[in-house]
């Protein structure tokens, strides 16, 4: 038996992605109910009914039992991986792999999360007896924003990186949410703007930081063959990648890489066989300005050190050479705690041509890449028009 | 002490509870490794590096650098410091790294520095509980 993951290229496809009814501030919508809208809507973009689903994945506390029995689907394969933002592109992995094993035909990966307003979320608080209170939480450390800072503040001092390099990032991401009538925040914003707001976790000002919003996404993946029967041109997943290196930011490998990246950006890049140069279009897990910085370098964009003089000159912008998050991302167009759904709804509409505005014109292969838990799991995924 | 502070308070675990009894008679104590060397923080009764249980405690020198840092202007609600308060990841001499406070030095990117030498200290937050911090080491 073969352990090559290539058998997998190409075998699966996205045929169906969609956001829950509305994005953003939503008080009177449980988690739950995110969970099922997106899969609706992505239902019913790939041309499929619910019981043509036989396999459900999902990310969270007891989800992979709360998300199957509020949408009365009994599926026979179940994936409840939860390593944080980035589980949904993991989810498109492990769907392929069980599409591939004949474990199951179609896939729905959903996500919701009430992030904004807290409404039906699970309570998200460590023991006082787990490592994390015993050896981070005890010193003030404020999730993300600390975690994420550690290496900002590392990145600056060993190769230079500045505070207006990662402005450039939060700049050129909203210049693409004010092309998303979806998109939360679309005003226009300056560096200066950037290094002016509020001062978070240093180095990280308010406007490094991603948006808290409330909102669904789903995606619903089939095998290839089975995707040329369906209504809209499939999106064959043609590479991915997955990576875990710690679960306390205090275990990190390294803090001026991202070894979880680089284990799953090589992954998936063998596995496609393209090369960076094919890349069309970018979506980057951006939970802060500093994340697509560190994945730019960590997926071989770019030499180790160099992800802020990338970024520079509004490179990822809109007309830019590099378009990155083009539906504005985590910084602006929404970020419900788990944002990794949302690389993977971006992504297909680009290549399909529905973005509109924001459209990369000729786009055929993109690629989606996220962050879990602080910087501890890492998953890339190289999908294509064409197989 | 014990009856007002206010934030997360460590409850110790049978593999935990050698560390914050050192640190009550103010010792900093790590794990080592008899079969592989791995010198490792956090308390694990069995190596990281090999799996081995043949670990034991060792007196770490207090001595480290600060590898990168954060100052937290928004500490989490009920804290019982107030912001800002500069947060460290320290490389023990010894080879691990853990978080801490860095303290004796302005909350400002200007005073820190990172690999600035550092030399630990303890504060008792309650009657059970003592935090090794960290301060500018005197004679670097
Ligand atoms: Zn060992």
């Amino acid at each position: 038996m073969s352990a090559d993951p290539r058998a997998l290229r190409g075998s699966a496809a996205i045929v169906g992605v969609a956001e829950s009814d509305r994005l953003g501030k939503l008080p009177n919508v449980s988690a739950l109910q995110l969970h099922m809208e997106a899969a609706h809507n992505a239902l019913a973009d790939a041309g499929l009914r619910k019981s043509d689903v036989d396999a459900v994945f999902t990310s969270g506390r007891n989800m992979a039992n709360d998300v199957p029995e509020y949408l009365g689907i009994r599926p026979r394969f179940v994936g409840g991986t939860q390593v944080g933002g980035c589980s949904f592109i993991l989810h498109v992995e492990h769907a392929m792999a069980a599409i591939h094993a004949g474990l199951c035909e179609v896939a729905l990966i959903t996500h919701g999360e009430s992030g904004a307003s807290r409404i039906a979320m699970p309570a998200p608080r460590w023991g006082d007896d787990s490592t994390n209170v015993q050896f981070e939480q005890v010193w003030g450390t404020a999730g993300p924003p600390t975690g994420y800072g550690f290496l900002a503040t590392r990145h600056m001092h060993q190769y230079g990186t500045t505070k207006e390099q990662m402005a450039e990032v939060a700049v050129a991401t909203r210049k693409w949410a004010a092309l998303n009538p979806k998109a939360f925040a679309r005003d226009p914003l300056t560096i200066a703007d950037v290094l002016g707001s509020r001062l978070i976790s240093w180095p990280f000002n308010l406007l490094d930081c991603c948006l808290v919003t409330d909102a669904g996404g789903a995606a619903v993946v089939t095998s290839a063959e089975r995707a040329r029967d369906l209504p809209k041109r499939p999106v064959y997943v043609l590479g991915t990648g997955e990576s875990v290196t710690h679960q306390m930011v205090s275990q990190m490998p390294n803090f001026d890489r991202w070894d979880a990246a680089e284990a799953s950006g090589a992954r998936a890049f063998a596995m496609a066989g393209v090369s960076r140069a094919a890349i069309d279009v970018a979506e980057f897990y951006d939970a802060f300005t500093i994340t697509p910085i560190l994945a730019l370098e960590a997926l071989g964009f770019c030499q180790r050190g160099e992800g802020g003089p990338f970024v520079s000159g509004q490179r990822t912008a809109p007309g830019g050479d590099f378009p990155m998050n083009t539906n504005g991302g985590g910084l602006s167009y929404t970020h419900t705690g788990m944002y990794g759904i949302f690389t993977i709804i971006e992504a297909v509409r680009q290549l399909r041509g529905e973005c509109g505005e924001r459209q990369v014109p000729g786009a055929t292969t993109a690629i989606c890449h996220g962050t879990g838990g602080v910087w501890s799991a890492a998953a890339t995924m190289i999908v294509s028009t064409e197989t | 002490m014990s009856t007002t502070y206010s934030g997360p308070i460590p409850k110790p675990t049978p593999e935990t509870r050698p560390f914050w009894e050192a640190a009550k008679q103010r010792r900093l104590v790590i794990q080592a490794c008899d079969d592989c060397g791995l010198r490792y923080f956090y308390p694990r009764p069995l190596c990281p590096g090999c799996l081995s249980r043949r670990v034991r405690w060792i007196d770490a020198s207090g001595r480290a650098v600060l590898h990168t840092f954060v100052i937290n202007h928004r500490p989490p609600r009920n804290y019982p410091l107030p912001a800002p308060i500069v947060i460290g990841m320290v490389q023990l001499e010894e080879g691990p790294r853990m978080i801490s406070h860095i303290v004796g030095v302005a909350a400002d990117p200007a005073a820190l520095r990172c690999d600035m030498p550092l030399e630990v200290v303890f504060e008792d937050i309650t009657d059970e509980i003592t935090l090794p911090k960290f301060q500018p080491r005197a004679s670097a």
